[in-house]
């Protein structure tokens, strides 16, 4: 991207700034995810301004956007020519940014079959703690030069840089959707995604909650119709079943509201991240499972190290994702040595520790 | 790298620094697991990257965890490189040794587990790519990542290289199939990046540890995943008489929103090379042929060959053969998978080159490379991972003769410079290793060379995992931009960034 742009120079002299005088900054796009890791601390920098997509071909399955463009803007462009970003980001309010979604790295029910925002992510301009403007990676999938450092910066919360231009893989939509219903408990439910992940089927993405089993398909016509009659269950109306796959992935679904009934007891919305096949992970409280059985949202008064020891158990992680009480951490810790490697990574894109303090780990 | 050492009191110093160092080696190795004469050391003097070669000090083949470990442990402490090596089949000298450095082989960490309930594999970093879905097949499971060296390579060198293959279009690289790697420290202490889930705690630390060619800590197991068994594959073989309407169906099958499972393209010189190795009854007429491939269900595969055949028809193609059977399909690829071989029968030497450029550039890439065999007087036969834009342009000289290596090597890097100033990569898949350090000078700029040490310092403050590969010194860069411009070739002016 052009050094030479207004918007970006602005910026940079902001970082310089920050960095002569060892200024926190709070970077800040659209501003919907500010629930979501550490509170959030430090003298505003504004992304939206850098705004815009900044090449978009078609054929090439790519479009590189600036950081502060709507996320809703790209995805309206990508969908002029029948094509998407596969991910599914949450949009968890309007006016979220290109820039917030590959910070926060989240995405939504079809990551299980399509993958994450960083498998997605091709390369990118960061602007550093020194305030130098570089860029990794590039517009093309293939793509061994040096570090991979543009994957790196997906999910990092800003600790380590402002994403300026990002550049993603994106697919067509597919040609056909079904989505299919079964009144099944969470242990048959599970068990059936199991044994479904071993064969080919076009599966895309699947929610259970409350004794009920979501599956969607999506590939070639003839292919979903042949899955659909060979896994039989109830198949929703396509506009209803549209509808609802979307409040799942925005988190608008009644599960995700933390209402005052679960304000007042305490209740915290858990992420718990683990193998697909863990079997069922009991907690007090209620829960909704996607990915395949590889993602357990978790609505509970637990004791934060409870739950994390659930996940840990089954071989994953917790996060805390809206919490009555957030000094237990967000994240779960990290090994010593894990933590050695993030404190270098900080140093080496940060040293005077301005972006985003404490947003990913107390101390980054 | 050891020319230096030919002197007498230098050559004392290094054999005083061997001796102290395997001293220190057998006290946690036996003796058979430590190599250090020449005759022993002489077949670890290089990978496939046969060009650059390097006797290394010692050689190391531990057979546990603990040896490594123990190995690391003692290099750390006494300040010396190791470079970790799997078969040694990288192309880019990923693997070259270091002259005061160990050669840390773990050729003997081969064993593997399949977990058809999960679909994943645990798997040690010596075993072989191919090995992996051979074992996953009792399961109706592979493993999907395919580069062309599968039969020999190891998934601890793919981790070490990110490798794709042929049908990483469609099923992605070594990235995407990788859940987690386990391994060790340059200290010796044990690491986990990534988890048996789909993401883990903290920064993303794995994505950077793939493709890090060794340099940030050692893989001993990885954790990759398996997906079913497509129940068919189908492959279409369609001809072009000009190479722009070839480059252009490419494009096309993209924009229709075709994602196939491999799109392979070879220019007239390469099918002609290929066409008396294999007997494929290829089209010897036309300018380009197009491979492309369909997979999944038999409704599937059906619905996509239809819709493929009709966007290559549109797309001008002169003649177009679908596969019958999977023995037609296999030998539809043979040509394409022997590629080299085959320039190897046409040519004393070859150099192939690894870059990546955006599709819809394929053709002008093309005719650029027509006119560079001109300019340099040498021959060139292309075969391109089209549908990624991954290019392996294979340019023909005779190593015996000294003018033809060096116009080799200044087209070579007029393919790469072309390659970034389109918007593209000096290497697609094969890494930068020893080979493309100049060229990280074109793609990268200084402050962004100095973000990559940095981050290899993160890793491995003291510098001593495989050093001097990946990142050019800035000293080096210059040395690259004055040849340049003394040679009268491009100067060296900062090429168009994307």
């Amino acid at each position: 991207m052009d050094a030479q742009d207004p918007v970006l120079a602005r910026l940079v002299e902001q970082v310089s700034g920050a960095h002569a005088h060892q200024t926190p900054l709070d970077i800040r796009g659209g501003g919907t995810k500010l629930f979501y890791g550490g509170v959030p601390a430090g003298e505003p920098l504004d992304t939206t301004g850098l705004a815009g997509i900044s090449s978009y071909e078609p054929t090439e399955l790519v479009v590189t956007a600036r950081a502060g463009t709507r996320l809703s803007d790209l995805e309206s462009a990508l969908e002029e020519q029948g094509q998407c970003l596969p991910f599914e980001p949450p949009r968890f309010a309007a006016g979220g940014t290109v820039g917030g979604m590959v910070a926060a790295g989240l995405a939504g029910p079809a990551r299980v079959s399509v993958g994450s925002v960083r498998d997605h992510v091709l390369g990118m301009t960061l602007l550093n703690g020194r305030a130098e403007v570089l860029t990794f990676g590039g517009q093309v999938a293939k793509n061994v030069a040096g570090y991979d450092v543009s994957r790196l910066i997906v999910g990092s919360l800003g600790i380590l840089g402002v994403i300026c231009e990002v550049s993603i893989k994106v697919l067509p939509v597919s040609v056909a959707t079904a989505t299919l219903r079964f009144d099944w408990d969470e242990t048959r439910a599970l068990r059936q995604l199991c044994s479904w992940r071993a064969q080919p089927l076009p599966i895309n993405a699947s929610a259970w909650h409350g004794g009920r089993l979501h599956v969607r398909l999506a590939g070639a016509r003839a292919a979903v119709e042949a899955a659909c009659r060979r896994l039989g269950g109830e198949r929703a109306e396509p506009a209803q079943a549209l509808a609802w796959w979307d409040r799942v992935r925005d988190q608008r679904e009644e599960f995700f509201l933390i209402n005052e009934t679960s304000a007042a007891r305490r209740e915290s919305m858990w992420r718990l991240s683990v193998p697909a096949n863990s079997g069922a992970i009991t907690l007090p409280g209620e829960q909704f499972i996607e990915w395949n059985g590889a993602l357990r949202w978790w609505k509970t008064g637990a004791e934060a190290a409870l739950v994390r020891d659930a996940a840990a158990r089954a071989g994953g992680h917790a996060t805390l994702m809206r919490g009555a009480d957030e000094s237990v951490g967000v994240f779960a810790p990290l090994s010593e040595v894990l933590m050695r490697v993030h404190r270098g990574l900080k140093e080496a894109f940060d040293p005077k520790r301005i972006f985003n303090p404490g947003r990913l780990y107390a101390g980054l | 790298m050891n020319i230096s050492l030919r002197s007498e009191p230098a050559h004392a110093v290094w054999e005083q620094r061997q001796k102290n160092v395997v001293a220190a080696l057998e006290v946690v190795l036996p003796r058979a697991a430590i190599l250090f004469r020449h005759e022993d050391t002489a077949p670890f003097e290089c990978d496939a990257l046969t060009a650059y070669r390097t006797s290394p000090m010692v050689v190391v083949l531990p057979e546990t965890e603990a040896q490594v470990a123990a190995v690391l442990k003692i290099c750390h402490k006494m300040e010396v490189p190791v470079v970790a090596r799997g078969a040694g089949t990288g192309l880019s000298g990923g693997a070259t040794p270091h002259a005061m450095g160990v050669v840390l082989s773990l050729a003997k960490f081969n064993k593997m587990t399949i977990d058809p309930v999960s679909c994943t594999a645990v798997v040690q970093c010596g075993v072989r790519n191919l090995a992996i879905s051979e074992a996953a097949a009792a399961y109706g499971l592979y493993y999907a990542p395919d580069p062309s060296s599968q039969i020999a390579c190891t998934i601890g060198g793919n981790v070490a290289e990110n490798s794709g293959g042929v049908h990483c279009l469609k099923y992605g690289l070594t990235l995407h199939n990788v859940l987690r790697v386990r391994g060790f420290m340059v200290d010796g202490e044990p690491v986990d990046f990534g988890s048996q889930a789909l993401d883990a705690a903290g920064l993303d630390l794995l994505s950077i540890v793939i493709g890090s060619e060794g340099m940030l800590a050692v893989t001993i197991e990885v954790t990759v995943k398996l997906i079913p068994k497509p129940l068919l594959a189908r492959c279409i073989m369609a001809s072009f008489s000009d190479i722009e309407s070839a480059g252009a169906a490419v494009a096309s099958v993209i924009a229709h929103g075709i994602i196939p499972a491999g799109l392979e393209m070879m220019d007239r010189a390469m099918t002609a090379a290929v066409e008396a190795f294999v007997h494929a009854d290829y089209d010897l007429e036309a300018a380009a042929i197009l491979l492309c491939e369909s997979d999944g269900t038999p409704e599937e595969v059906g619905e996509e060959i239809l819709r493929m055949e009709a966007v290559l028809n549109a797309a001008g193609a002169s003649r177009i053969e679908v596969s019958r059977d999977e023995a037609q399909r296999l030998k539809f690829w043979s040509g394409r998978k022997n590629a080299f071989p085959a320039s190897g029968g046409i040519s004393p030497d070859y150099m192939c080159m690894d870059s990546t450029i955006p599709r819809r550039c394929l053709a002008q890439m093309l005719q650029a490379i027509q006119q560079m065999e001109v300019k340099y007087n040498l021959r060139c036969v292309n075969v391109f991972h089209a549908g990624d834009g991954n290019l392996h342009p294979l340019i023909l000289f005779d190593a015996e003769e000294a003018d033809q290596m060096r116009r080799c090597e200044l087209f070579g890097a007029d393919i790469l410079e072309t390659s970034v100033s389109l918007g593209g990569t000096v290497t697609g898949e094969h890494g930068v290793g020893v080979e493309k350090l100049n060229s990280m000078c074109v793609q990268f700029s200084a402050a962004e060379r100095a973000q990559f040490l940095g981050v290899k310092r993160a890793f491995d403050p003291r510098e001593l995992l495989n050093p001097g590969k990946v990142i050019p010194t800035l000293q080096r860069c210059a040395e690259y931009g004055k040849m340049h411009v003394h040679r009268g070739m491009l100067p060296f002016p900062e090429l168009p960034r994307f």
